[in-house]
């Protein structure tokens, strides 16, 4: 049974980068879905998450504080980017968006390294999650279940949110056409922010998890913005559903490339995207453009 | 037109005695902004003119910079440098268009993002390839009856390449098939209705900014001595859509310009500093805030000229 049991702890090593990648891809889908904008800066939202935790744990020795307190601090940063650049830009075309968010990439990632320089710095994970345990005979590092179980939980969380409640209507109401629902008297703009923010502040929690496995340094955040986007297109833009799927999806086919095809293992998320683009051109559960 | 051949062609003199009158970082400084200039303008025709905005344009140019890195170790002429780099390039952008043209958008934008993604992923782990060291110790072709190797003769020699490739696409923007591409900008519906097999234009156009990519990335493999995956990666792709935008879309020009805007403000700023990608960063954020329509754009509207 060994090879079965090598099957399972790499299916649980990829369900913990799909979930990664849902955090992430989940406020890049909402934001393209609502505002029209594909936020190439959301990597760095992540990458500002780890650098911010990592900080918080070495002033506080405490990873739940961080993990609490530094997504709070990308989704100011995010009201800030939203009200400050991307207000003006919406009456324009996609290409000023972007020049823009492109730009962000450069000037966060300079920020990260002038700060914290540009070392390879690792988050150690909660002392409550430090060992490993066995499961069904595999070894797991018990950080890897926590990020699965947290972020399945966030998932159902995201899901209740949008689909069970009058907020989660108006996020719905806004992604379907958002001229529409500002002529029904939402406060479209205050929307606009507070999903930005939002997802903003999912990416920065995203990057503190992601800390004790992948460790922080300054490219992460342009590293991790390719999956995401393949992730969005995967699933269909503006789709909560399709985020999650596409995450699990391109978060297994990722491990398992590495796994089997070791040679070629970075083409393999390349091609799941494209075949799933050519086969269904809006991405698993998205809805053809206006 | 007569003075604006003159003008063009007093640039042109003007670019090759460039040497005779500047040092050698100037000079490469010089040869780097007209083979990313070239490189920007074929995307322009795709950008601006054909509304296909390609997030994947690195795919041509790494693989014009491979094929001529393997072809110029086995011969360095100019079937080496120039031919067989366009043609790959041609060949591979015949592929993903066909694929790509199917769908629209940031779809578009994605997938041939995706197609690019893979060209790094294989040459990072091919070891046939240098995986991720690349190729090195490319040598300079004898082309055009002038030998590279000699540093004037291959600026002379990058000047003519560059100066035929944008005639080349200065011709095309202003053919009625160039014609045609704006119209499927604007108006992509209507153009199918009037009879115009739409998908065939694109394709073309594709397939037409694909090879002069790929001569760009040829000329890079020429200039630098050596490719690696890099040439591939996304960035090559996002910055070559900056200086366009920098320049400003739909004027081949302004991808020149923007082209020389990102390589001149690079290396200004990261001699003066090791922060130049911040200001590089916060540059651009200023730029799309107070002079949308880049360059060209700002010109106009202080010249008071409309296009």
């Amino acid at each position: 049974m060994p090879f079965l049991l090598d099957l399972f702890a790499q299916a649980l090593n990829g369900l913990s980068y799909g979930v990664l990648l849902f955090l992430l891809s989940v406020g890049l889908t909402l934001i393209f879905g609502m505002l029209d904008v594909v936020n190439l800066a959301h990597g760095s939202f992540y990458m500002l998450g780890a650098y911010a935790g990592l900080t918080l744990i070495g002033v506080t020795n405490n990873f739940w504080l961080a993990l609490a307190v530094a997504p709070v601090a990308v989704g100011v940063i995010g009201v800030l980017i939203e009200r400050g650049c991307l207000r003006p830009l919406y009456r324009r075309g996609p290409l000023d968006q972007v020049l823009l968010t492109f730009g962000l990439i450069y000037l966060f990632e300079d920020l990260v390294k002038w700060i914290w320089g540009g070392k390879i710095r690792s988050i150690p994970p909660p002392d409550l999650f430090a060992g490993s345990v066995t499961l069904w005979g595999a070894t797991v590092p018990s950080y890897r279940l926590f990020v699965i179980v947290f972020g399945l939980a966030m998932a159902v969380a995201l899901w209740l949110l949008i689909e069970r409640t009058r907020l989660g209507a108006i996020i719905r109401a806004g992604v379907f056409d958002a001229e529409m629902a500002a002529g029904l008297g939402i406060n479209i703009q205050r929307v606009f922010t507070g999903v930005f923010a939002f997802g903003a502040a999912l990416a920065g929690l995203s990057g503190v998890i992601a800390g004790p496995i992948q460790s922080a340094q300054p490219p992460m955040g342009a590293t991790i913005l390719i999956p995401a986007l393949i992730v969005v297109v995967v699933g269909g833009l503006g789709s909560l559903k399709g985020s999650l799927v596409g995450s699990l999806i391109i978060g297994q086919a990722e491990t398992f490339g590495k796994v089997w095809l070791p040679g070629a293992s970075m083409l393999m998320i390349y091609v799941v995207m494209a075949a799933i683009v050519l086969l269904r051109p809006h991405g698993l559960f998205g809805r053809p453009l206006k | 037109m007569i003075p604006r051949l003159i003008l063009a062609a007093a640039l042109v003199a003007a670019l090759a005695a460039f040497p005779l009158f500047a040092g050698n970082y100037p000079v490469k400084l010089l040869q780097e902004i007209l083979i990313w200039g070239i490189f920007a303008m074929s995307l322009d025709l795709l950008m601006g003119y054909a509304g296909m905005v390609s997030f994947g344009h690195s795919a041509f140019f790494g693989v014009g910079g491979y094929v001529a890195a393997l072809a110029l170790l086995k011969s360095p002429g100019p079937v080496s440098a120039l031919l067989l780099p366009a043609a790959a390039a041609a060949l591979a952008a015949l592929v993903i268009g066909f694929f790509s043209i199917r769908v629209s958008g940031v779809y578009f934008i994605m997938l041939t993002l995706a197609f690019s993604q893979m060209f790094y992923a294989v040459t990072f782990q091919a070891a046939w390839l240098g995986a991720e060291d690349g190729i090195v110790g490319v040598p300079r072709p004898v082309a055009l009856g002038l030998d590279t190797g000699r540093p004037l003769q291959f600026h002379l020699y990058l000047v003519a390449v560059v100066t035929l490739a944008a005639l080349a696409l200065w011709r095309i923007v202003r053919s009625p098939f160039g014609h045609v591409l704006r119209g499927i900008h604007e108006n992509e519906p209507r153009m199918e209705a009037v009879g115009y097999a739409v998908n065939r234009y694109k394709l073309l156009a594709f397939v037409i900014a694909g090879t002069v990519a790929g001569l760009a990335g040829s000329l890079y493999t020429q200039q630098v001595g050596s490719i690696t995956p890099d040439a591939f990666l996304w960035t090559t792709s996002g910055e070559a859509l900056l200086m366009v935008i920098i320049g400003g879309t739909g004027t081949l020009g302004g991808a020149v310009l923007g082209a020389a805007a990102f390589i001149l403000l690079q290396s200004m700023v990261s001699s003066y500093t090791e922060r130049w990608m911040l200001i590089l960063g916060l540059t651009f954020v200023l730029l799309v805030l107070f002079a949308p329509g880049g360059i060209v754009g700002a010109l106009r509207g202080r010249i008071g000229i409309r296009s």
